[in-house]
């Protein structure tokens, strides 16, 4: 490349145009738009599933939904929001976008398996849709048999087939970080130099590759007994349901941590950000990470407490189960150490940090409530339990995934949004979640079950306040929608580095150059260096 | 690491060719036999023995990086963890009562 | 570890260097680890399967020593020595991309994919006899069979039907590499895709060394 043609460079986004140039990239950071947009649609249809849910809980009578309508919805808002938000959500976004960046890599290492992940996604995604449109599916998410396999006469098939299929997307996008963090990073970016973005995505590869398979060959199985009468839980002829239940919470229960590992490594990056200091502790949260993704595989039984399973194999699954309140203790103690002292700045990254970490915090204590076995026997199956993982997946997946979003929307699209509005919106978002779901809580420990379209006269208040809050949640996600797309067209363009981070990721012009970088970094600092970093600028410098 | 690949020579894959039709042909015997229990394991110690010829020698991890052979083990070792707290189950089921049943 | 490639840029990067990598070595070490990451996803994938194989096998020991009497032996053991033949042939292709000989590349893939079709004709007459024999879950399953032995032939129809496209898979992969090695394209700078190849092959090989006697072998000495 001549030295000349270096300023004149166009971005990413621009070179080269049309929509068939973005269908057929092989760039990253195009895929990772492409995503961007697909789980946003696929939020958007999860969203409207969920409105209807709070629409029939308003009243004690089923009224709105009739009962086998509202079992099809809330199937379908798990489903959706499982597995074509939320797996995909931060990693093939963000983790997409930023990952090869971030260790000086040019690209993934296969750049054509990463479209085909999104291709994959799609396919999918529409085979899913297209059971909807059939006339949906009343299995709840989990797809439990024997019901889904025998008794259901709703599209079962065509949505497991859309889920197997989604499921190689996630797949190949864990394959393709795995090789590419051993086999990309740039000259001098060791191992304890990467962001520790980068060590939550790596340990979320380790579980999707060692996890979703299981469900992959699983969901197929239940497809196989319907299509074919190739019965292997069918109790009629000897099969064990609860096998399924194994193979299912298998995948299923580190699913949970693929959701959560890449949000904790967004926070990471934000956390020492907004204090401006070293993050505290960083080889501990790197292990953290790995320590989640490796303890997440043992602990999947606590999901089958009350299935007849074994009750020693229920004790075992319960202790264990508490270790993993230890990794995940050790990285929210870190962040805290981190801003203690630091120099806290007031960015609207802060206000998505501080959202999370009290989020996560109530979700990850109610989970060991739901983890100690006694426990469970009166939580299972009540709002508890909804409360609790909505709580880790919206409190703390969600609230991450948008912080990340805010935090790097500038490198992304060069554009900067409006902070005091993004300020307000995670108010909103961090308000409207309170209400919606600390109601549940109660309500479920007062023993009201979840998936029921009608419940008793007595907890009507705390579920028109959960409806409420679900008003404000939605209320404040429209508004980030707006003002972000707002920004694209309207927003003031973003310097190289608007909030004075480090790392390679804001040393290359916004939005970076197809290959990224004009030439391989050489890297020769710790990562989080902050005594070192430049100030954040929001105006753009003459010669950037 | 460097360019220097790792060239198989023929007469090592005869052998371990070899060696995995006569382990084919003992594990067909051996079933012919009445062990008892002992049948699986010995079925069992057969094709792992098999599996590892074909991983370590045709599939060339024996001159392969560190990493290679971590992750050649780590699928299996992984799959130990589905089986034993899997079976963990299945094989307790009856040890301790319910409380109230 | 991996950082020993620099870069450095070279005068003249060899043609099938694609542009994100520095080298052909690091292109070559990428490809290898990856194809050996996806190989952990298959045994994951097939270990569900074995997982469930575990527990009904451990419910329902008889029904198992009986429906496995019902399977062919022999030409199971005919398969298991073809899938061996076609790993060595593999193994002798995969040299012969190392060394650059055109010749023995295309000798030995043809050789891989006659012996991968053989094993599935073979198959093929395997499952026309157990549609004849009414071993077919289902509707048409014999009911005077034993509790446990129609899950027996589930196990085996989608273990066996799982491996057995992997196998048409494997056959495709032949295909390509085939008119590749003909057009001359591998030679000792560039071998990777016949080595990754060769890796899938093996792999498939492997679960059929498992299924053999886990499946074909329970019932002979009773038989």
């Amino acid at each position: 490349m001549k030295e000349a043609d270096v300023q004149q460079e166009p971005s990413y986004l621009g070179a080269p145009y049309g929509l068939a140039s973005w269908l057929l990239t092989k760039d990253h950071k195009r895929i990772a738009i492409l995503y961007l947009i697909s789980i946003t649609i696929f939020f958007a249809i999860g969203g409207s599933f969920a409105a209807m849910i709070r629409a029939e809980l308003v009243t004690p009578q089923g009224d709105f939904l009739t009962a086998d309508l509202y079992n099809k919805v809330f199937t379908l808002h798990g489903v959706v929001m499982i597995f074509f938000f939320l797996i995909p959500s931060i990693p093939a976004t963000l983790g997409n976008f930023f990952m090869p960046i971030m260790i000086g890599a040019k690209d993934l290492a296969f750049p054509r398996i990463n479209l085909l992940s999104w291709y994959i996604y799609v396919v999918g995604a529409t085979l899913t849709l297209a059971a909807v449109i059939m006339g949906g599916v009343d299995t709840g998410w989990t797809f439990y048999t024997p019901y889904s396999s025998i008794s259901s006469t709703t599209n079962v098939t065509t949505a497991a087939l859309g889920v197997f299929i989604t499921g190689f997307s996630s797949i190949l996008t864990g394959f393709n970080f795995i090789v590419t963090v051993h086999r990309m990073r740039a000259p001098g970016m060791t191992w304890f130099r990467m962001p520790l973005f980068v060590w939550a995505n790596y340990a979320t590869s380790l579980v999707m590759i060692l996890g979703t398979p299981v469900i992959a060959i699983t969901v197929l199985l239940i497809a196989a007994e319907r299509a074919l009468h190739l019965g292997v839980f069918d109790p009629r002829i000897g099969g064990d349901p609860v096998l399924f239940q194994h193979l299912f919470w298998f995948y299923s229960h580190p699913a949970v941590y693929i959701m959560i590992l890449p949000g904790m490594g967004v926070i990471s990056e934000l956390v020492a950000n907004v204090s401006r200091k070293q993050i505290f502790g960083y080889s501990f949260v790197a292990f953290s990470s790995l320590a989640i993704a490796i303890i997440g595989f043992l602990v999947w039984g606590h999901h089958m407490f009350v299935t007849g399973q074994s009750i020693y194999a229920g004790l075992v699954f319960s202790i264990i189960t508490m270790l993993v309140a230890v990794p995940s203790a050790v990285k929210t103690f870190n962040w805290t150490a981190t801003m203690y002292k630091g120099a806290v700045v007031w960015d609207s990254p802060l206000f998505w940090v501080l959202g999370f970490m009290g989020l996560f915090l109530i979700g990850g204590l109610t989970g060991l409530f739901l983890g100690a076995m006694g426990l469970d026997i009166h939580l299972h199956d009540t709002y508890f339990v909804v409360a609790h993982f909505h709580y880790i997946m919206v409190g703390g997946g969600v609230m991450a995934f948008l912080g990340g979003l805010h935090f790097y929307w500038p490198k992304m699209t060069g554009r900067m949004y409006s902070e005091p509005l993004a300020k307000v919106a995670s108010m909103l978002v961090f308000f409207g979640f309170n209400l919606t779901f600390f109601p549940q809580f109660i309500v479920g420990y007062m023993g009201m079950p979840r998936r029921y379209h009608s419940y008793p006269a007595e907890f009507q208040v705390f579920n028109v306040l959960s409806t409420a809050g679900a008003t404000v949640l939605g209320a404040g996600y429209l508004m980030i929608l707006l003002y972000l797309v707002y920004s694209i067209v309207k927003g003031p363009k973003a310097p190289m580095n608007p909030w004075g981070a480090t790392g390679l990721e804001w040393k290359i012009q916004s939005p970076p150059i197809t290959h990224n970088f004009h030439e391989t970094p050489v890297v020769t600092e710790e990562a989080y260096d902050y005594l070192h970093a430049p100030a954040p600028t929001r105006e753009v410098t003459h010669h950037e | 690491m460097s360019s220097g690949h790792h060239v198989p020579t023929i007469g090592m894959c005869v052998r371990v060719w070899l060696a995995l039709l006569v382990l084919t042909g003992f594990t067909i015997f051996i079933a012919s036999q009445d062990l008892g229990v002992l049948n699986t394991p010995v079925a069992l110690l057969v094709a792992i023995t098999k599996a590892t010829l074909v991983i370590v020698f045709f599939m060339g991890v024996k001159w392969n990086t560190p990493l290679t052979k971590t992750v050649a083990v780590s699928g299996f070792v992984w799959l130990l963890i589905l089986f034993f707290m899997g079976m963990n189950d299945y094989l307790t089921r009856g040890w301790l009562g319910v409380a109230g049943r | 570890m991996s950082n020993s490639t620099s870069p450095v840029s070279v005068a003249k990067p060899h043609p099938k260097l694609q542009s994100h990598f520095f080298s052909m070595d690091q292109q070559l070490e990428a490809s290898t680890l990856g194809m050996w990451v996806f190989l952990v996803t298959e045994v994951m994938f097939f270990g569900g399967l074995f997982m469930a194989y575990i527990v009904y096998r451990h419910m329902y020991p008889h029904a198992w020593v009986e429906a496995s009497a019902e399977l062919n032996w022999k030409l199971g053991g005919l398969n298991t020595g073809v899938l061996i033949c076609s790993s060595i042939t593999m193994a002798l292709a995969v040299r012969a991309a190392m060394i650059g000989n055109r010749t023995q590349q295309l000798i030995n893939i043809a050789l891989t994919s006659i012996l991968g079709a053989t094993f599935l004709v073979v198959k093929f007459f395997e499952y026309k006899a157990k549609f004849e024999h009414h071993l077919v879950p289902g509707p048409h399953f014999d009911p005077s069979l034993e509790q446990g032995m129609q899950i027996f032939f589930s196990l085996y129809f989608v273990m066996t039907g799982i491996h057995a496209l992997h196998m048409v898979i494997g056959l495709g992969i032949m295909a390509y590499i085939f008119i590749q090695a003909w057009k001359g394209t591998y030679n000792a700078e560039y071998f990777a895709p016949v080595e990754v190849s060769g890796l899938y092959w093996h792999f498939v090989d492997i679960v059929w060394i498992f299924l053999f006697p886990l499946l074909y072998l329970l019932g002979a000495h009773g038989a």
